[in-house]
């Protein structure tokens, strides 16, 4: 069967899992639909088959093939079938899976270049094997006319196959220099270049050296660590990916009869009706037709202050919904929103955001125009000494540039990063920033959130039956507006148990505090914190009903603590770390969950700004913070600490300010992440230690006028090999 | 030294032949799940991957 070849690998590798099926099931005539689920915890074979398997046994699917490098499995099957379905199935079977928007994800773009990157490293993989063995004849005492053909048939090799490889570094030195700025790529290119032009002359003039082989190990080496550099980031972005595929492709549609049904947002149509509660993105484009509420536009256009939105006014996906619900009218969804054309952009902004300096950064500020002054001292020096013989002072000037070129400082970083985040990914922590794992080496503070991150966040309603019908229908009807836990817990359980909300207007939510609203008979409603209704608190998680002047009810849920919540804590306490609990919460709620953790140093009761404040205060003692939290009110501390971890069930605005994120349930891997980037951070140092080093051999050698390419070879090789290596002890790190 | 003359096209022949043989395991998908496809390896199932495009 030969099938054109597809634009995308997913789905050639879902027709072979579909002729690999034994079921052989070959679907109802209909057009397949793909589904495309993450599967946060796949690890091994057995997990392949497993999921593989079981998912064939379900009916309507058609094949089902696992990716596990980027954590998901690929389906086809009948239209109809609902992801939700397969990705609970599969939880349901110990196989913790979540559903992805096949259509947002763009694979493409990224498996593309990846592959691009790839080709180029083959190339010049091929060529620098050839050219070696070329120059080992040289090197071995060929002379004269032998000598010159081989350098001949080097540079046949060499030359087409640099300018093919080595364009990213072209591409890169030249954007850099024509806005008057250096870069790593500038020495790389000048290197590349002037070995190459100095070779081909000396070539000509039937000189002893030529360096065509230094050029191309030179190309291929930076090029191995560039594509390292790149798979770990489209590995990244992948998950990333699958993390706001989690949140966008649900909405709320708003049925003609007036209630909800939750439609994945392939479905919404231009002049649908959504419902957005607070603290959610904006799954479309479109105006507002009723209720009134602040929008925060920060992600999209930067304005800091959030925004009034009442009816009339445009939304655009992705604008985060901060205090009232609101009904859209549908304008765009899915890829036409401006979401989706912004996302590059919202990449931008985040890496400018963070002002944090790497290492890799630092070391390149001190190297290239260290390298620069050096070879162009070396050339004034020699013109000099040889009474201006430019040939001589010129091959000295290019020995310098290639010995001391960054073969092994542009290894340095590139291999430990891979090796760290590999290991993170599979320990299921995604790192969002390049540079969290410096950060996260730092730390000396680790600060929690309780609600949601150091327990389950989700709530047990357990004192309905106190409570009258109409009060239910009330709470009920406050709660809808909220993306509060306990609010939508409330939400849960009263429908559940079958009541219908009560009608009232001018819901707003003040976040840290509470809904109000005013009920049918014109009586003020208030659904929140105790302090804010006036009402006494009781010593438990809580939250109470306010109806006119009646005294407040109190709703008292219980909570679990989370998966792994305790091993941490012990852990990163062993570790020598102070850990704070910092809560919204009541204060008995708060010392419950400090007792039964072991946590000494816990504050209850504190606001999004007290948190920041918080944060502040610690910082500002000399305290590196970690912050781990998962809510709308810690989204401000998350953003203010040095390095912030969100786990996956986090509001999606809580996530985009985090620089890790939890893909699986459990909090255990945070210790490890700690001594992992602890390691990783050495590890970048020692390699930057090990390449100054060479340099510090290999550039007097260069400087006299005694590095023949048989020397800049091995310099270069060794350099490259050891700062390897020593990235890949991280791999067997505990 | 004329041996040079056929031995020097013949290892370049030799290489790209290598080359090209890379060109096609990239072209066939064979380094986008590279985790998997270790794992794979490992399971008794019968597999036709790698797909023949």
């Amino acid at each position: 069967m030969a099938a054109p070849v597809s634009a995308c690998p997913a789905c050639d590798a879902a027709h072979i899992a579909e002729d690999t099926a034994g079921k052989g099931y070959r679907g109802n005539g209909q057009e397949a639909q793909r589904i495309m689920l993450s599967l946060p915890t796949a690890h091994c074979a057995a997990c392949i088959v497993g999921v593989e398997g079981s998912l064939q046994q379900l009916d309507g699917v058609r094949s089902a093939r696992v990716n596990l490098t980027l954590k998901r499995a690929t389906i086809e099957a009948d239209p109809g079938v609902e992801p939700q379905k397969l990705a609970e199935f599969l939880t349901s079977i110990g196989y913790e899976a979540y559903e992805l928007d096949a259509g947002a994800l763009s694979t493409t773009a990224t498996e593309k270049s990846s592959r691009d990157i790839l080709m180029r490293v083959g190339v010049a993989g091929f060529g620098m094997m050839n050219v070696m063995i070329l120059s080992i004849a040289v090197w071995s005492g060929a002379a004269d006319a032998t000598r010159d053909l081989f350098h001949w048939v080097s540079a046949a090799i060499s030359l087409p196959i640099i300018a093919f490889s080595s364009q990213p570094f072209f591409k890169n030195a030249w954007a850099a220099l024509r806005v008057g700025r250096l870069n790593m790529d500038v020495p790389i290119s000048l290197a590349i270049l002037l070995a190459a032009v100095m070779s081909l002359y000396e070539t000509a003039m039937h000189g002893h050296h030529a360096y065509f082989d230094a050029a191309l190990s030179l190309t291929f080496f930076l090029l191995a660590g560039r594509y390292l550099d790149h798979r770990t980031r489209a590995v990244a972005r992948s998950a990333a990916e699958t993390l706001a595929a989690l949140e966008v492709p649900r909405a709320h549609r708003i049925k003609p009869d007036g209630t909800d049904e939750v439609v994945s947002v392939a479905e919404l149509k231009i002049g649908d009706v959504v419902r957005v509660v607070p603290g959610a993105r904006v799954p479309v484009d479109g105006m507002v037709e009723d209720g009134e509420s602040e929008i925060d536009r920060s992600l999209l256009t930067g304005e800091s202050l959030p925004v009034f939105a009442g009816p009339g006014h445009m939304l655009n996906a992705g604008e985060v919904n901060l205090t009232g619900p609101l009904t859209v009218r549908v304008a765009a969804a899915g890829k036409d929103t401006a979401l989706h054309r912004m996302a590059d952009l919202v990449a931008l902004a985040e890496t400018a955001r963070n002002k944090y300096t790497s290492l890799a950064d630092k070391a390149a500020k001190i190297y290239a125009p260290a390298v620069h002054l050096l070879a162009l001292a070396a050339f004034a020096v020699w013109m000099v000494i040889s009474g201006w013989d430019v040939r001589l002072s010129l091959n000295i000037a290019v020995a310098v540039l290639i010995i001391t070129c960054p073969c092994a400082l542009g290894l340095a970083v590139p291999a430990v990063t891979t090796a760290a985040s590999g290991k993170l990914f599979r320990q299921g922590m995604l790192l969002k920033s390049a540079t969290a794992t410096e950060r996260l080496a730092d730390v000396t503070h680790v600060v929690f959130d309780k609600t949601g991150t150091l327990t389950e966040g989700k709530p047990v309603l357990d004192n309905m039956g106190d409570h009258t019908d109409e009060d239910l229908a009330l709470a009920l009807a406050l709660a809808q507006g909220s993306s509060h836990p306990l609010a939508q817990t409330i939400v849960t359980a009263t429908t559940a148990a079958g009541l219908r909300a009560a009608r009232i207007s001018e819901v707003k939510e003040t976040p840290g505090h509470g809904i109000s609203a005013l009920a049918e008979d014109g009586q003020d409603l208030r659904l929140g914190r105790a302090e804010w209704l006036g009402a006494r608190g009781l010593d438990r998680t809580a939250t109470y009903l306010k109806i006119g002047k009646r005294p407040a009810v109190a709703f008292t849920f219980t909570d679990n603590l989370r998966d792994g919540a305790a091993e941490a804590v012990a852990d990163l306490k062993a570790q020598g770390l102070n850990v704070t609990l910092i809560s919204g919460d009541a204060p008995a709620a708060v010392q419950d969950v400090a007792f039964r953790l072991g946590i000494e140093d816990y504050r209850a009761g504190m606001l999004p700004e007290d948190k920041v404040a918080a944060i502040e205060a610690l910082a500002s003692a000399g305290q590196r913070v970690l912050m781990v939290g998962d809510g709308l009110n810690d989204t401000a501390a998350l953003a203010a600490a040095h390095v912030s971890i969100s786990p996956a069930t986090a509001l999606e605005a809580t996530r985009v300010v985090s620089d890790i994120v939890l893909l699986g349930r459990s909090l255990a891997p945070i210790a490890g992440a700690v001594t992992l980037s602890r390691s990783a951070t050495k590890r970048i140092k020692e390699n930057f230690a090990i390449a100054a080093a060479y340099n510090a051999i290999a550039i007097p050698i260069a400087l006299v006028g005694l590095a023949t390419p048989l020397a800049a070879a091995l310099a270069m090789s060794f350099s490259s090999i050891t700062v390897s290596l020593n990235a890949l002890r991280l791999r067997g790190f505990r | 030294m004329n041996v040079l003359v056929y031995l020097i096209p013949i290892s370049l022949l030799l290489g790209g032949v290598g080359l090209a043989f890379f060109f096609w395991s990239l072209k066939s998908h064979q380094y986008d799940d590279p985790d998997g496809d270790a794992q794979r390896i490992l399971s008794d199932r019968w597999d036709k991957a790698p797909p023949e495009d």
